[in-house]
């Protein structure tokens, strides 16, 4: 049997989602279940009020209800804090009894018989506010003039970094400032937010959740209400995406597996598609202001980058993620002098979470638009300038000034690589030609290089137990719970590999906490590295134990013993296909047979992360009269190091390619000045479609990292890091004409209009 | 996002629905493809007691050759009337236009009398209408009457179909060999038009419907004025927001809706007059 390694593997698990479905949590029909009332949240209509009043009488009578809990009904205080380091007394109540923070926040839970009773129900609860100045944007939200939390003292969350020094730039002939907005993006999952929950015959709760990791929902379940961890089974059936929101728990989450603890019957609870956009974390978030410093010969000298995240209301993964922004900051250049400096503030907006990238965007965005306005200053081009300040190939592992060890890459094949297949000099000359003559439909050229960090920001650990069962075939238990990123098929065919074992007799089993104890989830870009080289190291451990099996059987020594993995069977070494052999079924019967079992665990624990890297090239084309952008070309170079499966890491590419673009030309999660949100429904947020995109230009390269035996990066959020800004700085180009310098995302056509206006503006100014 | 209760009542005739709007009055909204009428329900913006749904009088989707135009049945399908070969042949406008609607599935459900009875101005097809000159046929307790164009939409998602009345027919003149243009400015395709504008022009025949430029359906009267006494494209199209009433949105303010009206009417014009579209 040939390698599987590198091959264009079909997943095997969509035959089923595209057959009979998916069974996600609403579709679980779990015995336990039968009788299962509803949960309905009665959610806040206001940004930042005291609560005078709950009356919630309307409610209990109304058709259908069976419960109603506000904040002093449960007693239970304060949801514990994500992310251990950020203020306690920022800390988010299961309910909000006293003040509420964010339009959106939950105040009464309500259990009914049918689920559709409980918004009727929800529409009699009347909450009775007594509002309160509202902290709508972050740069409000530093000067501490109106406090969220007036325990705390300011509403600040967190600091990362160091101020730097100014005198950093006294040495460079040119000096660029600009303040750039990394705005605020919804998530949106297709499967909103689910969880169901009830006791079983054992006394144990059964927890099923729409998570991307179910042990350390568990955990944090257990912790959070001081239960032992083995009294709840979490599972996680097919869950319809995460991005890093469902990395979780959510208090309304934990509070239903509370609440059916505490009233012994089962409940389901399936938020609705406006709760999801007001009520799961958001995204990004960042105002940033960078200054970049450098010479007329184009090498860049200093570079600084000063962070004010959003954290939203209660401070979590959001707050943090400045750590990782600043870590990844310096990008793909050897700048002798950065420095970089955060502050995390809380507002009266929705709590910013990881999403798709989780930090290490908003840091490529930075630099990369930087690299732009160098350029643009000095009057280089934006592909010479980066030219001139990549890191060189000899110099890795390459210690960065923020802290960063990148393992291993070569930026300047990537950049060449990524021009020749855009046709980088042609399309310099027909956006020449289309200036010249005036056209109403201009083009922009936008680069973006990018590398980033996965399986971080420390070195990870991921385990996997391999069995072979008495027929023969192998069961893979991961710690890495998939939802869409294809480890069935990743992770069968790693053990399919070692083990000789064909894919259809191999069955990986993830999510279910009976069945897998020990995992830490699929974010970051880590499963593949981290959980396929557990598998990887499993299979082999298995391998061992039954070669050892195989000679008993065969009467030979371990040494002799080899497996024949086209056959899939054990024979003496050198011996004739036709001789004796033993079949993994014997060989897994004789082991069951002696008491033992033919299984093994493995934890991988990495050395350090691994730095994936890339170049981008987006083609736009701008009509300028209407403001309208179009994506009309995306070049994409993505190293993730050795590819295991060339279809599911293109699959990964295209997914976040789109989630980026789709940044630059059209998402926003936009609240007005009273913090009310505006794009609550999928007609306001206007997520990417196919319609506006290009079929993608992906160019193959691979430099294998010696960080992990399978050679593997991670793939899956450097699509979104590196197309956001190539588009952004691409729509920039386009603009240049009209003496724009920089726009802010995304790139609508009433602001690419108005730049365009303001434009016309400053050319008759000048003429006069 | 779960509709507030509702009866349900689903008529198996036109009489049939005729009596249960007689009965329910402004109690009652009718479904037909559901497209803007479910979201409101949804979202409980709309609340009727009554729904009644004429999904299966399939004798009110038809497109039939009338002579001097095209009548085309109230519940036929935004797919249907992109395909259909009289109009594609008669009324090349309307038939692209609809194929412009939504996305896929909102053209598979979407009717041509549900996106004009509702009277959304952001709806594509009541400028198109209004362009193209189309009459509106009612039925109700009175019996038929024939509403003009003009006069039809009279507020913001109001119409003047009175509570009782069903829109059934809606009669096209043929329009063979005059030049037409439609053209909207969406951010993505299943977007609601941002603004857009449909133009009729040439052979004797003028008229230009306004997308999204005020709380009703709109014609650019000035722009057809200035058409007809020979104006350049742009001369005329820089008129095409006089008497409008734009609001701002989240992705328009007034002024932007302004300019892109005048932008797409000039477009429009010209596009027209080139006849490629044709």
């Amino acid at each position: 049997m040939a390698s599987l390694h590198g091959q264009r593997v079909v997943r095997q698990e969509d035959r089923a989602l595209l057959t009979r479905g998916g069974t996600y949590v609403a579709d679980v029909a779990d015995p336990l279940l039968d009788g299962a009332a509803h949960v309905t949240f009665v959610r806040s209509t206001m940004a930042h009020a005291r609560i005078t009043g709950i009356d919630v009488e309307g409610v209990r009578t109304a058709p259908g209800v069976v419960g109603v809990f506000t904040a002093a009904d449960l007693g239970l205080g304060f949801a514990p804090m994500a992310v251990p380091v950020l203020p306690p007394a920022m800390a988010r109540p299961w309910l909000a009894g006293e003040v509420v923070r964010f339009v959106g926040e939950p105040i009464v839970v309500i259990l009914t018989e049918r689920r559709d009773q409980g918004e009727d129900a929800a529409e009699q609860a009347i909450i009775d506010y007594e509002p309160l100045p509202v902290v709508a944007h972050p740069e409000d939200a530093r000067n501490d003039e109106v406090l969220l939390f007036p325990d705390h003292g300011s509403n600040t969350a967190a600091v990362f970094g160091d101020e730097g020094d100014a005198s950093e730039f006294a040495d460079c002939e040119v000096v660029v400032r600009e303040r750039l907005v990394n705005q605020r993006v919804a998530v949106a999952p297709l499967e909103v937010r689910s969880t169901a929950a009830a006791v079983g015959a054992d006394g144990r709760l059964n927890v099923w959740m729409s998570t991307q990791a179910p042990q350390s929902a568990r955990h944090a379940i257990t912790r959070a209400f001081g239960w032992e961890l083995d009294s709840v089974r979490l599972i996680a059936p097919d869950v319809g995406g995460g991005f890093g929101a469902k990395i979780g728990p959510y208090p309304e989450e934990m509070l239903v597996a509370w609440l059916v603890r505490h009233l012994g019957r089962p409940l389901r609870w399936l938020e609705t598609r406006s709760e999801n956009m007001v009520a799961m974390g958001h995204g990004r978030g960042q105002i940033q202001h960078i200054t970049i410093g450098g010479g007329r010969d184009g090498v860049v000298l200093a570079y600084r980058l000063d962070i004010l995240q959003d954290s939203g209301a209660y401070p979590s993964m959001g707050a943090f993620l400045p750590y990782m922004t600043r870590v990844m900051a310096a990008g793909v250049y050897a700048i002798p002098n950065v420095a970089c400096h955060a502050t995390s503030v809380v507002t009266n907006t929705m709590t910013t979470v990881a999403y798709r990238g989780a930090g290490r965007p908003e840091a490529t965005a930075a630099i990369e638009r930087a690299m732009d306005l160098f350029a643009a200053e000095i009057g280089m081009s934006p592909a010479e300038v980066r030219r001139r300040n990549l890191i060189d190939v000899a110099s890795f592992p390459h210690t960065t000034p923020t802290g960063a060890v990148y393992d291993i890459g070569d930026y300047r094949r990537a950049l060449d690589l990524v021009l020749d297949a855009a046709g980088y000099d042609e399309l310099l000359a027909e956006q020449a030609s289309r200036r010249a003559s005036g056209a109403v439909r201009q083009i922009g050229i936008g680069l973006a290089l990018y590398v980033e960090i996965t399986a971080g920001p420390t070195a990870g650990k991921e385990s996997a137990r391999v069995e072979i069962r008495p027929d023969g075939r192998a069961m893979v238990f991961t710690g890495t719970s998939p939802h869409g990123q294809g480890h069935e098929t990743s992770w069968a065919m790693i053990a399919s590999d070692v083990l000789g074992i064909g894919l259809d007799d191999i069955e990986v089993i993830h999510g279910d906490t009976d069945l897998v104890p020990r995992g830490m989830g699929t974010m970051g870009s880590r499963s593949l590295q981290l959980g396929g080289s557990a598998v990887l190291e499993a299979s082999e451990q298995v391998l061992d134990l039954a070669r050892r099996v195989a000679a008993e059987l065969l009467g030979v020594g371990v040494d002799d013993v080899v497996l024949d993995h086209d056959a899939g069977v054990f024979r003496q070494a050198h011996d004739a296909v036709g001789g004796a052999s033993v079949s993994w079924q014997q060989v897994a019967v004789a082991a069951a047979g002696e008491g033992g079992s033919l299984a093994a665990g493995a934890d991988f624990q990495a050395s350090t992360p691994t730095y994936p890297f890339g170049a981008h090239v987006a083609v736009v084309e701008l009509d300028s009269e209407t403001g309208l952008v179009t994506l009309d070309r995306f070049i994409a170079v993505d190293d993730a190091g050795r590819v295991l499966n060339p279809l599911i890491a293109e699959g990964q590419r295209h997914g976040g390619i789109a989630q980026g673009a789709a940044q630059a030309l059209c998402e926003e999660m936009v609240y007005d000045d009273d913090a009310n949100p505006l794009t609550t429904t999928f007609a306001d947020y206007t997520f990417i479609s196919a319609c506006e995109l290009p079929s993608f230009e992906l160019v193959a390269m691979e430099t294998p990292t010696p960080v992990n035996p399978l050679g593997a990066k991670g793939v899956g959020e450097s699509g979104t890091i590196g197309s956001t800004p190539a588009v952004q700085n691409a729509v920039v180009d386009a603009l240049s004409p009209w003496g724009v310098r920089h726009l802010d995302m995304p790139a609508t056509p009433q602001r690419v209009w108005r730049a365009i206006a303001a434009g016309h503006d400053l050319s008759s100014r000048q003429g006069t | 996002m779960i509709p507030a209760s509702f009866e349900y009542e689903r008529p198996g005739s036109l009489d049939e629905a005729l009596g249960l709007l007689a009965e329910h009055g402004d109690e009652a909204k009718v479904l037909a493809g559901g497209h803007s009428l479910l979201p409101l329900m949804k979202l409980r913006f709309a609340t009727p007691a009554v729904v009644i749904d004429i999904g299966r009088l399939d004798s009110l989707s038809y497109v039939r050759d009338e002579g001097d135009h095209v009548a085309v049945g109230a519940l036929t399908s935004h797919r249907d009337v992109a395909r259909a070969e009289l109009l594609r042949r008669h009324v090349p406008l309307l038939a692209h236009a609809a194929g412009q609607v939504g996305d896929p599935q909102v053209r598979q459900r979407g009717t041509l009398g549900g996106s004009l009875a509702h009277g959304d101005p952001a709806s594509d097809l009541p400028a198109v209408a209004l362009a193209l000159g189309a009459t509106f046929v009612a039925d109700g307790p009175q019996g038929r009457r024939e509403l003009a164009g003009d006069t039809f939409f009279e507020g913001f998602l109001e119409t003047a179909l009175t509570p009782e009345e069903l829109l059934v027919e809606v009669r096209v003149p043929k329009v063979d060999g005059v030049g037409w243009s439609f053209q909207k400015l969406t951010k993505r395709a299943q977007d609601w038009a941002i603004v857009g504008a449909a133009v009729l022009h040439g052979n004797g025949r003028t008229g230009v419907g306004l997308i999204n430029m005020g709380p009703t359906p709109l014609r650019a009267l000035d722009v057809e004025s200035a058409l007809r006494a020979g104006a350049s494209a742009s001369d005329a199209a820089a008129l095409a927001d006089v008497g409008t009433e734009p609001t701002a949105d989240l992705n328009a303010d007034e002024a932007f809706r302004r300019h892109l009206v005048r932008v797409l009417v000039r477009r429009g014009i010209e596009e027209a007059a080139a006849g490629t579209s044709g």
